[in-house]
């Protein structure tokens, strides 16, 4: 029998138990020009009940590092350092060092999916249009237990009521080129909870839908967790998403975290020149009409050539010559819930 | 649907229409016509033909009327089933061809399925390998499969089997049952004799769609819903087949419709040499002498089976891409 699905997880871990552990994540892509560090050491903790924001311009790392967590990274992507520790069972279980899995052993493909879900950005192109969404549903839950087609056909329909899919009976049997980008993404949803996952990965879950679909794939996001004591994933280039949504946030810049602190914290107190023209560059409802944009001067150098130093030295208003392009600042230690890699914070080697 | 498949059929039928004005009209391009070939034929061997002789036998063929009258008794016939009589070989059409379409059709479908056979998993392996030695192997056997004659390779495979097996490659049948009435040992003869032209016949066709089935499979493999079907857990053999490969998959329905002109046409000098007793070599005759009847019919009959290879190939896609079929609702 597959686990009931059921509003309520019958053992739900206490919020703010610690279930996965990023330690110095790095994730290199060796090609014949050179090393991309697309992640370059990461740290960071996802808890029970809780939501890790990620934040970052496109091509920071943000979403090889979910990769990197399930073991996904498309050749010649490889991790080349670090450790990610998964306590399974919603922390009952014993830890597991995900990072030392290769990634097509039969111990990883048992946590994918079922420990770990993923949520894509393109509801349509993440989906195969060759098979029914029940079809691709059913598949997750059938290879993570022995339910029958019967019952995993009832847990699908289940499923897609569960994420708020108006006559599931029939969606189900449905292609997902007939289904609404709104409606594609709740299934979406609906298949990453499929196996009743402990961590959920959302990698920029909205950005590919209008805004007001957006509101409502948030709400139903963060309704599933409070139900579920989810550990959420949010990974996300929107600064609005990151406030409404997440409990800690991750910043990131070329595949490093330049700064890491509770959400409030790095909204109203940030410490990175980094986080603080992202800050600014948002449009703001109290702005005075018609005054231009804050914008991060520059553009996120190539990742084949790396600015030596801080890598954002080139781009950063603090810049100071002879530290900050001479070496990479250290993470500075501002509380037990709060760091950030700078040299205008100490940071020295 | 069922609007889908009648207009499917009507459009099916107008194809065949204008393909059978057009093989006439071919068939009429060369100057002069059966008589003149004729003629000349005699007088090469050294009697002559006189002009009242000739005007009978323009007569005789109805080659003295304008083009468009010629053509219309020609289809008339055609549709009561009765393709004419063939000029150069004084027999009707139909015992003319006799056997030989169905041959044609039977080692067009041999060859058929020995390409999906080798193309389908070598093009897998070798886009899921991308630069692998393999991969690299089977791309250099590949263009040179492209790049050597079909003809040729039949003439080295034909010397090597005489050479090592003392088999002949030849024909469809050994000698004994050449003209033998059917029988189920002349059925195994036939199957026997079977691999041999349709492997020859479709090792150009597989490189083509070993690198049509590699080019589109890269493609796909790098599809956000591989990932997403990786990300479920699922082992990565099943990932590849499932997913990425069904989506690579048209291109090998589609290859039902162009099957048959490129076996006829691509295939005359493979079947010359393995004497194959099939169309292609008949109809090259045919219009060396001008043979309207016999030329026009067989054309006429490529027409209309590339027609129906069209229409089967919808059918499959049909059916293994649901996008095609919801979009007819």
């Amino acid at each position: 029998m597959p686990p009931t699905l059921m509003a309520e997880r019958a053992a739900a871990p206490a919020a703010g138990t610690p279930i996965l552990s990023v330690r110095g994540l790095k994730t290199y892509f060796r090609a014949d020009d050179g090393v991309v560090r697309a992640v370059d050491g990461v740290s960071f903790d996802v808890r029970a009940g809780r939501t890790l924001g990620i934040v970052g311009e496109s091509g920071c790392g943000k979403s090889i590092t979910a990769r990197s967590i399930l073991g996904i990274v498309d050749r010649p992507g490889k991790i080349e350092a670090g450790e990610v520790w998964l306590t399974p069972g919603g922390g009952t279980g014993a830890p597991i060092d995900l990072a030392k899995l290769a990634s097509d052993s039969a111990e990883m493909r048992a946590i994918r999916g079922k420990e770990i879900a993923l949520v894509f950005q393109e509801p349509m192109s993440s989906f195969s249009h060759y098979y029914t969404v029940g079809n691709q549903i059913m598949e997750a839950i059938r290879l993570h237990s022995d339910a029958t087609k019967q019952q995993a056909h009832a847990r699908a329909v289940e499923l897609l009521r569960l994420v708020g899919v108006p006559k599931p009976e029939r969606r189900v049997d449905e292609y997902p080129f007939q289904l609404s980008g709104g409606l594609r993404q709740r299934v979406m949803i609906a298949m990453a909870l499929a196996c009743d996952p402990h961590v959920l990965i959302a990698d920029e879950p909205t950005t590919a839908l209008d805004v007001t679909t957006q509101a409502q794939i948030l709400d139903l996001m963060r309704e599933l967790q409070a139900k579920r004591a989810l550990a959420l994933i949010l990974i996300t280039h929107d600064m609005g998403v990151i406030a409404e949504m997440a409990d800690d946030v991750v910043v990131m810049y070329l595949g490093r975290v330049v700064e890491r602190g509770p959400v409030d914290a790095i909204f109203h107190d940030p410490k990175h020149p980094y986080t603080q023209a992202l800050l600014r560059s948002i449009p703001s409802i109290m702005a005075t009409p018609r005054t231009k944009l804050a914008t991060i001067s520059g553009s996120i150098p190539h990742p084949l050539n790396r600015p030596t130093g801080c890598p954002f030295h080139p781009r950063c208003p603090d810049f100071k010559p002879g530290v900050c392009d001479k070496a990479e600042p250290a993470t500075t230690v501002i509380d037990d819930r709060r760091e950030v890699a700078c040299f205008l914070y100490g940071g020295g080697a | 649907m069922i609007s889908f498949f009648v207009r499917r059929l009507l459009l099916a039928i107008l194809t065949m229409w204008v393909v059978s004005v057009l093989s006439y009209v071919i068939i009429q391009l060369p100057p002069g016509d059966f008589v003149d070939t004729y003629i000349s034929q005699q007088s090469a061997s050294g009697s002559t033909v006189s002009a009242a002789e000739a005007q009978s036998l323009r007569e005789l063929y109805g080659l003295d009327q304008p083009v468009w009258i010629q053509y219309g008794k020609w289809i008339t016939r055609i549709l009561t089933g009765d393709f004419g009589e063939s000029m150069e070989w004084r027999q009707p059409v139909k015992d003319v061809i006799g056997d030989r379409l169905w041959f044609t059709v039977l080692i067009s479908v041999a060859a058929l399925l020995v390409t999906w056979g080798l193309a389908l998993p070598i093009g897998i392996y070798s886009a899921v390998r991308q630069y692998s030695f393999g991969d690299y192997a089977f791309t250099l056997i590949g263009f040179v499969g492209l790049a050597v004659p079909n003809f040729l390779l039949a003439l080295i495979i034909m010397y090597l089997s005489f050479r090592y097996l003392g088999a002949n490659a030849g024909g469809l049948f050994s000698a004994e049952f050449e003209l033998a009435p059917w029988s189920w040992a002349k059925l195994w003869d036939l199957i026997k004799h079977l691999p041999l032209p349709s492997v020859i016949l479709a090792l150009g066709g597989t490189a083509q769609l070993i690198r049509i089935m590699r080019a589109n499979l890269l493609d796909e493999l790098r599809r956000p819903y591989v990932v997403t079907a990786r990300a479920k857990g699922l082992p990565e053999r099943w990932v590849v087949l499932k997913y990425p490969v069904r989506a690579a998959l048209n291109p090998f329905a589609s290859t039902v419709a162009y099957l048959f002109p490129y076996l006829v046409s691509g295939s005359v000098i493979i079947s010359i040499v393995l004497s194959l007793p099939t169309v292609g070599p008949l109809l090259v005759r045919s219009l060396i002498s001008q043979d309207m009847f016999l030329a026009g019919t067989i054309v006429l009959l490529l027409g209309v089976l590339t027609v129906i290879g069209t229409f089967i190939s919808d059918l499959v896609l049909m059916w293994v891409d649901p996008r095609i079929r919801h979009q007819m609702d």
